[in-house]
């Protein structure tokens, strides 16, 4: 039978098209990539081997040292944020609201599917001091409290970005974490709740657990997500002010495109999927660890 | 009865507050695009515009240059939708329906593409464009897209292959047709629910796609709306809100209405394809 499933002519026209484009665009790009970094010089210019001066300058740089480790508390923050807050919002959704969750579910998800350099500019607006004050400053006026220069110093600026990418994706997590809750069997938690287990009792020892894959799944994904970040802080802070909130993917971007380092961008590309396969594999080991753990 | 009330009442207050939070942004932005200069100098922000005036859409659509922006949005995503769609049912096909040595590693080498980060290829891409000569036209970004676009289709068309039974595309060859004939009027039509969802959620990775975009739009008449918008507080410079306002909308206003009309399946299309982060 597996003769018929084994016609080696529609595997190849299937497919051959989607197999040379992904390696053309994707697979040769990112080899090309790698060779790169032994390069300086650009596409207008051409280039010229420098050995490992590349990844000697990418040790040295201070502003690497930075970008990195803004990477690194953008990506933490936000996603202990979503993942913690749509959490919060799936047990709101499976045991408070139940069935009339529905429409909840639907209205919170939604800024997810708005392009995020409009939601981005949107909160530029909203957070606004000059000319205008925004409308979170007015409201803070009205309550009596002075205005904020919210986008101007690096903290609050990290703080407006945060609030804002978790405003975006909150209402994914809640569904995406929603669709693990719904999953437990009821008669677990009759079972839990005759058993006398309550309110955030109930939560800890018996939803969390049991919702352990889905909640590690999201936590991948969204660390490999943020770590990635750019279009929410190209269009909310444009990195400023200065550089204070300006991750890796935003200097890869400034070097290669603004100041023509190619070499050197590409070496920062690199920097930036180790640390992104790296985390995966480090959240996945760890979380395979825990399973089989609760399992015995 | 009144004590139920009050008990449910925190609920209901955090409730309203959650979605006052999330919904008002919009339309206090809404709102915004319809008023005048002077009613945004003088008044609250929160106050309501005094009539619907559309010029501020006007403006943005003429002088701040949005219709060719949209136009070339439309342009690159389109084509790059029908080529992802087309190419990634196909591979999916062969690699999850069809048996032969070395498809297991070649659906983990279509894995790989969804963990690594765009940066890594777009410098090799811009040279390749600009030597050949494509860096003054739309098809770099038709070309990246579709290409980037294939990992997450292949994946998620896959999955949904493995739910059909593989007796079924067999009866079909005993019917006397070949393997193609068997995909094209049998595996296709069986997934066409999944394609569209797959497709609606490529199509909401194109259209709010900005890296890509702002890598291969050298020139203004090239860029897309999200490449475009960036600029826009530029052009008028900073004080112009009502056409800044309008454009903001104009950007919200497709994603809006498709997810007013689909929202289910677009809730279960991105949380499908969440593997992208």
């Amino acid at each position: 039978m597996h003769n018929v499933l084994g016609d080696r002519r529609a595997v190849i026209i299937l497919l051959g098209p989607a197999l040379a484009v992904y390696t053309l665009v994707m697979l040769v790009p990112v080899l090309w990539s790698l060779g790169l970094t032994f390069f300086e010089g650009n596409a207008l210019f051409g280039f010229d081997a420098v050995g490992f001066e590349n990844f000697t300058t990418l040790w040295n740089d201070p502003r690497i040292l930075d970008s990195l480790w803004f990477t690194v508390r953008y990506a933490v923050v936000i996603t202990i944020g979503q993942v913690l807050l749509g959490y919060l919002l799936a047990l709101l959704y499976v045991f408070a609201l139940r069935k009339a969750s529905s429409l909840i579910r639907t209205l919170v998800f939604f800024p997810i599917v708005l392009p995020t350099v409009a939601v981005g500019l949107l909160f530029q607006q909203l957070f606004a001091i000059a000319p205008q004050n925004g409308l979170v400053n007015e409201l803070l006026n009205l309550v009596g409290i002075a205005s904020v220069d919210w986008l101007g110093s690096a903290d609050t600026a990290f703080w407006v970005l945060a609030a804002m990418d978790i405003w975006r994706s909150m209402g994914f997590y809640a569904v995406l974490l929603y669709a693990g809750l719904v999953e437990i069997p009821d008669d677990i938690i009759a079972a839990a709740r005759l058993d006398g287990a309550t309110g955030w009792q109930m939560v800890w020892r018996i939803v969390v657990p049991l919702s352990m894959p889905v909640l590690l799944a999201a936590l991948i994904f969204s660390i490999n997500g943020t770590l990635k970040v750019f279009d929410s802080i190209v269009a909310l802070t444009n990195g400023g002010p200065g550089d204070a909130t300006t991750p890796l993917t935003l200097y890869m971007f400034r070097t290669s495109f603004s100041y023509g380092e190619y070499g050197y961008g590409s070496t920062i590309a690199l920097l930036l999927t180790v640390l992104s396969l790296g985390v995966t594999l480090l959240i996945f080991r760890s979380s395979r660890r825990d399973v089989s753990g609760t399992d015995r | 009865m009144t004590t139920r009330f009050l008990r449910r009442l925190p609920l209901r207050v955090a409730i309203a507050v959650l979605l006052v939070v999330e919904i008002y942004p919009l339309v206090w932005l809404l709102l915004g695009s319809f008023k005048t200069q002077n009613e945004f100098l003088s008044e609250p922000s929160w106050a309501l515009p005094s009539q619907l005036n559309f010029g501020n859409y006007i403006e943005a659509w003429t002088q701040g240059n949005l219709a060719i922006y949209v136009r070339n949005s439309l342009l690159a995503v389109v084509p790059s939708l029908a080529l992802i769609i087309a190419l990634g049912v196909a591979a999916a096909f062969a690699l999850e329906v069809l048996v032969w040595k070395g498809r297991q590693t070649v659906l983990l080498l279509f894995l790989a593409g969804i963990m690594v980060p765009w940066q890594m290829i777009l410098l090799p891409l811009f040279t390749t464009y600009f030597e050949l000569g494509l860096a003054g036209t739309l098809w770099p970004l038709i070309i990246t897209y579709t290409a980037t676009g294939l990992p997450l289709t292949v994946f998620m068309m896959a999955t949904y292959f493995r739910s059909v039974p593989h007796e079924v595309f067999e009866a079909a060859t005993l019917d006397g047709a070949g393997m193609l004939r068997a995909f094209w009027s049998v595996g296709f039509p069986m997934v066409r629910n999944a394609v569209f969802t797959v497709a609606l959620v490529q199509f909401f990775f194109i259209w709010n796609d900005l890296l890509i975009a702002l890598t291969f739009t050298i020139s203004d008449d090239l860029r897309t709306v999200q490449a475009g918008l960036l600029s826009f507080t530029g052009e008028f410079g900073q004080t112009a809100y009502g056409p800044l306002f309008a454009a903001i909308c104009t950007n919200v206003i497709g994603t809006l209405l498709l997810y007013l009309f689909l929202n289910q399946r677009v809730m279960k299309g991105l949380t499908a394809g969440s593997v992208k982060g």
